[in-house]
């Protein structure tokens, strides 16, 4: 990091974590052999195993990397081609996000479906030369940088709610395609409308089989929820929080540190099973719900917790790196529980574990 | 973890239904369970143990804690793998621990020990001691008796100076000794909060109010994923000090970050998952017939025995305030156990 961003590189800019975008830096990782790694050779991968890539991710969040431009399609793109896509897609594609090059959106979220996602209205029509789109696809992050969208859009009708549903592999220069920029509460740009206006995509943009769109978009969900950020959107603060108290820690301060090193302890440890799950080909949904649940609760108490140790008026502007890091992570804390499947979603998922659902 | 050796746990601890009044336990159950061998599951085989791993040994505590079983099986346990680890002999029946400044002397030659586990019961207790000995006194006098919620005695000991104890310099540092008692109560915790869960769930399904089943409203079924995800934390901590314990030989400096963590993690979620599965369950929750409160007082006992969570927060970041620069990511990253 101190070679590629510089030693100045400050918590208030770590503390955008992994969303924090810079296409050079990701360049640099995919050099170095950090991204794709458990990809097979003959797609740009290192053949590294589940274990070893966790260890790499965790490194680059627990120092606020801004891992963002390749984060989404090392995560879960990636994986979802390599299962679903056909050997001409991951020849062409794989090697570009192994090499940190290829930016990815998820196209799954729509004005009428956030949390229901089988209520999307996104219509691909079949036609001769491939497949005609329409619709507004929401909230889609990094549209406006990002070169491919895997897109969920129905491709039937179908008597059944998750039925008829298929994904795509848009290219984002495809004509048509519109993105608008919506600005977040914090004045940052991350995330999109993008319209759909009579889009043709080639018959070769299908991704996985025509009507497993649900199946496969539940797989993606599986990995998009499943990492340590997660738990680690917050480290920016903690590692402030400690700068500025270290000195002079009185009682209060020691208690709300360590419970924090304590519970990222055991998240940690559960996060690495979750991990170890995936490496052995086990189905880790349920445990990855439950430390996504967790995580996020810890991320939004660090915040709360910094404020009561230390006086502080946040804001995003103030030359003092613990103002202007409470700020970034205060103002990104509503999005934690919310993101990759909100709060409630998930406690639906763990009480169907449980058998009351 | 090695299925065997739970089935036998689950057998026997399955067994015991004998109800007694608090402060006892079921003396035939007892000598099932010692004749089973669980009290010598912590030994090395060299020491007369069966050379189980710490996370099968400790699994036959937290099966005891599922079933609420009242007995003295996690102190003679730890008892007896303190006495080996220090070259004393190892005691017959049930033993105990207690943990205090000083052991007595000539000079002082009275020391009283408070809320030390079963010893009004304990043919020997093992004395731990801050200035860093260890001792093993037969047949301790019983100054007070006292309990915990859960019924488990909880006695005030005086220990008495005399030339025939067996003592030692003590091989670890108090601090350590603190933490192995502590792991038991993280184990202990665990297997309690997963107990309480089973229970809920069942009772959330059984459990017919305005025409359905309680648990098919969302408010509670959200009450329960809570409660589930702190079990998790409970369970993962349980696994990942277990896992731990054999770094009590070579580093005691990260074996205690890894068991104070657990511990903050285990205790915390005791309070949340008690707390949730009594307001599941109703009035019956509450009753003494009902078996919840047996699980929900050994919560809300352990979680406060061999110290609380803030007590083992303060021992935390004490630990990583004290790096050359105190950095969170390098003292999680160092100290965790490797899973794979
Ligand atoms: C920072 C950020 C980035 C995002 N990036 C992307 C992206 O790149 N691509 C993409 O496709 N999407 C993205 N999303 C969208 C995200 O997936 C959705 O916000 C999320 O699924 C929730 O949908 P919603 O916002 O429409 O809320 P709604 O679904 O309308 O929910 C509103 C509230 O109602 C609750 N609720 C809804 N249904 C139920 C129910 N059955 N029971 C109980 N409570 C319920 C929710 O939990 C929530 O509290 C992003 C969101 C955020 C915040």
């Amino acid at each position: 990091m101190d070679s590629n961003l510089g030693s100045d590189f400050s918590n208030a800019k770590r503390a955008h974590s992994w969303l924090g975008f810079d296409a050079a830096f990701s360049r640099s990782l995919g050099k170095r052999g950090w991204v794709g790694m458990t990809l097979p050779k003959k797609y740009g991968g290192h053949e590294r195993t589940a274990m070893e890539r966790y260890v790499v991710m965790e490194e680059l969040l627990a120092a606020g990397a801004p891992v963002f431009a390749h984060w989404v399609a090392d995560r879960q793109s990636a994986p979802l081609l390599l299962h679903y896509g056909t050997e001409e897609q991951r020849l062409e594609i794989l090697p570009r996000i192994a090499a940190g090059e290829c930016c990815f959106c998820i196209g799954m979220s729509e004005p009428n479906s956030g949390s229901d996602l089988a209520a999307a209205q996104t219509r691909a029509t079949r036609k001769d030369e491939g497949y005609c789109v329409n619709g507004t696809k929401l909230w889609t992050t990094n549209a406006h940088k990002a070169h491919y969208m895997t897109l969920l859009a129905r491709t039937d009708k179908s008597d059944e709610r998750h039925g008829g549903m298929s994904q795509f592999l848009v290219d984002m220069r495809t004509p048509g395609i519109e993105v608008r920029p919506i600005i977040d509460l914090a004045g940052e740009h991350e995330f999109n409308e993008v319209r759909f206006d009579d889009v043709l995509l080639p018959p070769t943009a299908l991704l996985g089989n025509e009507g497993d769109g649900w199946k496969q978009v539940m797989g993606e969900l599986a990995f998009e929820r499943s990492g340590p950020e997660r738990f680690l959107s917050s480290f920016a603060l903690l590692n402030e929080l400690v700068r500025v108290l270290s000195d002079a820690p009185d009682r209060q301060a020691r208690q709300a540190i360590g419970r924090l090193l304590g519970h990222l302890m055991v998240l940690r440890h559960m996060s690495q099973s979750v991990a170890g799950m995936l490496q052995r080909g086990e189905n880790p949904t349920l445990q990855a719900t439950i430390v996504k649940d967790l995580g996020t609760i810890i991320e939004q108490e660090i915040p709360e917790i910094a404020r009561t140790l230390v006086k502080v008026e946040g804001s995003l502007e103030s030359a003092d790196t613990f103002a202007a890091t409470f700020a970034r992570t205060l103002l990104a804390a509503p999005s934690f529980s919310l993101r990759g499947g909100t709060r409630e979603i998930l406690r639906g998922i763990i009480a169907r574990g449980l058998g009351l659902r | 973890m090695s299925s065997m050796i739970l089935d036998t746990a689950e057998k026997i601890f399955t067994r015991n239904a004998n109800v007694l009044s608090p402060g006892t336990f079921d003396v035939v159950h007892w000598t099932e369970v010692e004749a089973s061998g669980f009290t010598l599951a912590l030994l090395a085989e060299e020491a007369g143990g069966f050379g189980l791993s710490a996370g099968d040994a400790t699994s036959i505590l937290r099966v005891s804690a599922k079933h609420a079983s009242r007995l003295p099986l996690a102190e003679t346990m730890l008892a007896n793998w303190l006495l080996a680890d220090s070259g004393l002999p190892i005691a017959n029946g049930v033993t105990t621990i207690a943990l205090v400044d000083a052991l007595p002397s000539e000079n002082c030659r009275s020391v009283v020990a408070t809320r030390v586990p079963w010893a009004r019961a304990s043919g020997a207790v093992v004395v731990v001691a801050l200035d860093g000995r260890i001792g093993s006194f037969d047949s301790p006098r019983i100054v007070a008796h006292g309990m915990n919620f859960a019924g488990e005695a909880r006695d005030d000991i005086e220990l008495v100076w005399s030339e025939e104890i067996s003592k030692a310099k003590a091989p670890r540092r108090f601090e350590t000794y603190l933490a192995l008692c502590a792991l038991l109560r993280v184990i202990g915790l665990a297997g309690s909060a997963e107990a309480a869960l089973k229970l809920s769930v069942e009772y959330a399904n059984d459990r017919v109010q305005f025409g359905r089943p309680i648990g098919r409203n969302q408010v509670i079924q959200h009450q329960l994923a809570i409660m589930a995800s702190h079990v998790a934390a409970s369970t993962a901590a349980a696994d990942m000090a277990a896992t731990a314990f054999p770094l009590v030989l070579t580093d005691e400096d990260r074996f205690k970050t890894i068991v104070a963590s657990a511990k903050i993690r285990a205790g915390e979620a005791a309070g949340i998952c008690a707390s949730i599965a009594h307001q599941v369950h109703g009035a019956i929750g509450i009753t003494e017939e009902y078996r919840l409160h047996n699980l929900t007082k050994q919560l809300w006992s352990w979680r406060d025995e061999y110290g609380n969570e803030a007590f083992w927060s303060e021992v935390l970041a004490d630990q990583m305030l004290s790096m050359k620069t105190p950095s969170p990511w390098q003292f999680l990253s160092r100290e965790a156990v490797h899973v794979d």
